[in-house]
């Protein structure tokens, strides 16, 4: 094999070469329940707690479905744009693994719940539609652990809580062309399954995990090169590595005149490269036969029609409307619809303020800065929607200067108090009376004869100046755009 | 106790009712009848007494309040060692679960205990309910108990000898292509292959999924109505189990059979047949037409190809369902194993015995890519074309009537060197099963040497009552002893 001796090919060269890419997206759908049993399936627990006689694999134990699964496997076929079909079936993919307690995995073979979908994907260099070539249902298998425990060389564990647990499998059409494409298409199937309430897609928690083909072909050939399927991606970055590694290693293999095996190979997330686990001559003879102990899965067409009726507003329809109602930028947009949570919070907060634009620089700017640095999720925010729209009312009101309002809203992060608790608190309110302001601006002036002499000879730059000391003895709440008209009214007078 | 190895759930009823003996003394007395005799006889695997005077104690203590014991309240029963029995041995009759103590009651364990019976053992079988002849038993084999030289059939070999040999009154046994049903006829017992879907299989240590039934074994066709009542109908946990509502068979077992229209396939009087059971079996049908049946002949024209097309799916099915016993879970592990692969083979190669090997290698075969059209594909095409032959039969007849077996019981040690001999004692009965419907065979008199034969009487799906009529009126007409 001469794959590793081959090495990495250069930028230019790989330029020469256009890669092909398709994904495997398997996605744990959000049920209380496993996809054939009673049995719970809450993430964190103790070994083996999360099992029944089903997900044992008992002998005499039967499969299930659970209809929950089905519909929330519906919803995420609709938000993909795949056609359901009213007639499916699950089959038995065997094969022998100590954490695969019935030796097989009940899957759905070839008549999978959805197919011919797509998803309009965006990045930094372009847009293109990516086709989806189905989407079906299939039990997770356990978790065998190597290491851990004290006799761990000698044993290996098996933890089948993860077993039985509901998943989809999205597979892709092979329609991406570089690592960002494809990253760009899981950024946008995460956002509208997440958005359809199929699943959370928390890849921590191994909710959103990611299998990629890869070939290259010499640019305009019009044959796809021969594919290899990494496995093991389980954050975006990784996805994006092992991509760009992958499409450097063929290429280097292609020009040193050598050939792309058709194999599995696994990332290495310390090294970022990726390894060859099986080739095709190992690749295992599943021996699919249609399930005897579940009947046919058959959708009725009132069942589709219900789903896709209390199906949420999904990203793309909620960035068109974010558009036209809130008038903000494509850009700001997309950033306000990255989860159900943050779009929630911005429509909020937007109401609040009366000035949505406002809202919407706020919640992108000063609240998830925030966030970022307290590491929390919008969910959590010390900050309310409400609040938020508060605090942004105030600025639009002229009560607090943006300055001021940073202020604040620190304030309000660190305690969770309203603005207006803040402002009335602390005597933060911006200062716009010109009452108020007259005699400290006659103070200013009187103790400041030289500038007012310069700015009467000419040097009307010196009125910056006058705002600063204005804003100096105002302890930064006089309103600079008063104290700008009236010091000028002053001095011009 | 007088008469303990004839009686029946309504004799057990009396006899409580009425106070001659308490659940607790008939519970002791199946306990010593059925122990006594096992040395010879092979019948059981395990006793439970523990549950059975349990059980008993929870009859009499109704009988006591003057509450209803139920429609099975204080009757012995038997369970075939492939279905699941909370807390006890459930070893398939095979070395892979030698020690395996069930942690769940499958659906129909529970619904003949909610029902008042009381389980007195798990009886032999073939190892994994494999088998025509019950010696595939890892342990050891059941002897026919009209003659102890020969087989008492199988799969379900130790549930029908329970009955017939006066162990139990009833017994629960499985039937995958014809595992009640030829033992039954083997033994001279009743036995019903319920309509798949009719009972559920939870609980059934799987054999080949879409055959497989759990079904009951009597001394008298009341007795299989009233079990089969007990353990059909819906089950939340088997999604093959069928919704459709069960009615009360034993109510309107006595309805009138004359005018039921009788199919008589020609293909199951063919060649291979012993003349012996096809005179016992014309002699039937005569006793049928007497009653006001009306037969005639009926075309079952894709027969031939059924003994074909059950061993690709039964196989293929068993490889798949057989895959668990692999010595991380179940099977005990093979000490001998370095990898992980071993680990996989020893343990297998250690647990199973030469039959269920050769089905699991047949089945995976059938199943391998490349062949998998040839083999799995075709057969479920034949699978079809044969249960096509039988609604278009239904559709004239209300019943049909055959052989249950080709010839009667066998001597021990017979076939087993001739795999396809063995396999060739179902092929009057895997017709049925690979077009789920309802068979049943009822004892129909004796071959010269004395061995029993059974008639097999088949309905069409959830058409059990006009089955269990059928055999009802036969055997008051004295059909079993003729």
């Amino acid at each position: 094999m001469p794959a590793l001796e081959a090495g990495l090919a250069d930028p230019a060269t790989i330029a020469m070469y256009e890669p092909v890419i398709g994904l495997e997206v398997h996605i744990q759908l959000k049920t209380r329940t496993k996809i054939f049993s009673h049995s719970t399936h809450r993430f964190g627990q103790s070994p083996n707690s999360q099992t029944d006689p089903v997900v044992l694999g008992l002998p005499g134990a039967l499969p299930v479905l659970n209809q929950e699964a089905v519909s929330l496997a519906i919803g995420a076929s609709l938000a993909i744009n795949c056609r359901v079909n009213g007639f499916s079936r699950f089959a038995r993919k065997n094969y022998f693994y100590p954490d695969l307690p019935k030796g097989y995995q009940i899957s759905q073979y070839d008549q999978p719940l959805a197919e011919h979908g797509w998803l309009d994907i965006r990045w930094e260099e372009g847009s293109k539609r990516v086709g989806i070539t189905r989407l079906h249902m299939e039990e997770d298998a356990g978790k065998t652990v190597h290491d851990g425990y004290s006799d761990s060389p000698r044993y290996s564990y098996v933890d089948l809580n993860r077993a039985g647990a509901p998943l989809c499998e999205i597979v892709s059409e092979p329609d991406m062309r570089s690592a960002d494409e494809a990253v760009a298409y899981l950024n946008e199937l995460k956002q509208v399954i997440q958005f359809s309430g199929a699943s959370d897609c928390d890849m921590e928690k191994g909710q959103l995990r990611c299998d990629a083909n890869i070939s290259v072909r010499r640019l305009g050939d019009p044959e796809f090169g021969t594919r290899s399927e990494i496995k093991n991606l389980n954050s975006f970055r990784f996805v994006k590595q092992a991509i760009q590694y992958e499409i450097a290693r063929q290429v280097a293999v292609l020009e040193s005149g050598g050939t792309v095996f058709q194999e599995t190979r696994l990332f290495n997330t310390a090294r970022g490269t990726t390894t060859s686990m099986r080739g095709k001559e190992d690749s295992h003879d599943y021996r699919y036969f249609p399930e005897p102990d579940l009947p046919p899965l058959v959708v009725t067409a009132d069942r589709l029609a219900s789903i896709r009726e209390e199906l949420p507003e999904l990203p793309p329809a909620m960035r068109a409307r974010f558009l036209e109602q809130y008038r903000i930028s494509e850009y700001d947009a997309r950033v306000l619809t990255s989860s159900v949570e943050t779009a929630r919070y911005f429509e909020q907060a937007a109401k609040s303020a009366g000035n949505s634009k406002a809202a919407a620089n706020w919640v992108q700017g000063e609240l998830m800065g925030a966030l970022n640095a307290a590491g929390k999720n919008i969910e959590e925010s010390p900050v309310s929607a409400d609040a938020l729209g508060g605090l942004v009312a105030l600025v639009e009101q002229g009560t607090l200067s943006g300055k001021l309002a940073k202020q604040v809203f620190a304030k309000m992060f660190a305690t969770g108090k309203s603005a207006k608790e803040i402002v009335k608190a602390e005597g933060l309110r911006q200062i716009s009376d010109a009452g108020e302001l007259d005699g400290i601006i006659g103070k200013i002036l009187d103790s400041s004869p030289k500038q007012v002499a310069q700015y009467k000879g000419g040097k009307k730059g010196v009125l910056g100046y006058f705002v600063g000391q204005v804003m100096r003895a105002t302890r930064g709440q006089a309103n600079p755009r008063v104290a700008n008209q009236m010091l000028r009214k002053a001095l011009d007078g | 106790m007088q008469n303990y190895r004839k009686l029946t759930i309504e004799s057990v009823r009396q006899g409580l009712l009425e106070g001659r003996f308490s659940a607790r003394e008939l519970a002791q007395e199946a306990l010593r009848t059925c122990e006594a005799g096992n040395g010879d006889s092979g019948v059981f695997l395990s006793f439970t007494p523990g549950r059975a005077l349990a059980a008993a104690d929870r009859v009499d203590a109704r009988i006591a309040a003057g509450r209803d014991i139920g429609p099975l309240g204080g009757v012995p029963l038997a369970v075939k060692d492939v279905i699941m029995t909370e807390g006890e041995r459930t070893t398939c009759a095979s070395r892979a679960l030698e020690n395996f103590v069930a942690p769940y009651s499958a659906t129909a364990v529970q619904r003949v205990e909610e029902a008042g019976a009381v389980i007195v053992g798990k009886t032999n079988c073939d190892e994994f309910a494999m088998g025509s002849s019950n010696e595939n038993s890892a342990f050891f084999p059941v002897r026919n108990p009209a003659d102890p030289e020969r087989v008492p059939g199988g799969s379900s070999g130790g549930s029908a000898a329970a009955v017939a040999g006066g162990c139990t009154p009833i017994s629960l046994g499985s039937d995958t292509g014809g595992s009640i049903r030829q033992p039954a006829s083997f033994c001279g017992a009743v036995g019903i292959m319920p309509t798949y879907g009719r009972v559920s299989r939870y609980g059934l240590v799987a054999f080949a999924s879409s055959l497989d039934h759990i079904g009951p074994f009597s001394r008298t066709v009341r007795d299989s109505a009233a079990l089969l009542g007990t353990i059909a109908g819906a089950d939340p946990f088997d999604s093959t189990a069928a919704n459709a509502s069960v009615p009360d068979y034993a109510a309107d077992l006595s309805a009138d059979v004359a005018g039921l229209k009788i199919g008589i396939p020609p293909e199951y009087f063919a060649d291979g047949l012993d003349p012996a059971v096809g005179e016992r079996i014309e002699a039937g049908i005569g006793r049928l037409e007497r009653l006001g049946c009306r037969t005639r002949k009926i075309s079952l024209p894709h027969t031939r190809y059924a003994i074909a097309s059950y061993y690709l799916i039964c196989t293929a099915e068993a490889s798949s369902n057989l895959a668990r016993y692999d010595g991380v879970r179940y099977s005990k592990r093979s000490e001998r194993s370095g990898t992980l692969s071993d680990m996989y083979r020893n343990s297998r190669a250690e647990s199973f015995g030469p039959e269920v090997t050769r089905r699991i290698i047949l089945g995976t075969y059938v199943l391998s890519a490349g062949y998998y059209d040839a083999y799995y594909r075709k057969a479920q095409e034949v699978r079809a074309l044969i249960a096509r032959d039988f609604s278009e039969a239904f559709a004239e007849v209300d019943a049909i009537i055959t052989p249950v077996s080709p010839f009667p019981a066998f001597k021990l040690g017979e076939k087993t060197s001739d795999p396809l001999q063995m396999y060739l004692s179902d092929i009057y009965t895997i017709t049925g099963s690979l077009a789920g419907i309802a068979g049943m065979s009822v004892p129909c008199g004796r071959s010269p040497e004395g061995l029993p034969i059974g008639m097999q009487i088949l309905t069409n799906h959830f058409r059990e009552q006009t089955m269990l009529n059928l055999g009802h009126a036969f055997e008051l007409d004295g059909g079993f002893e003729s």
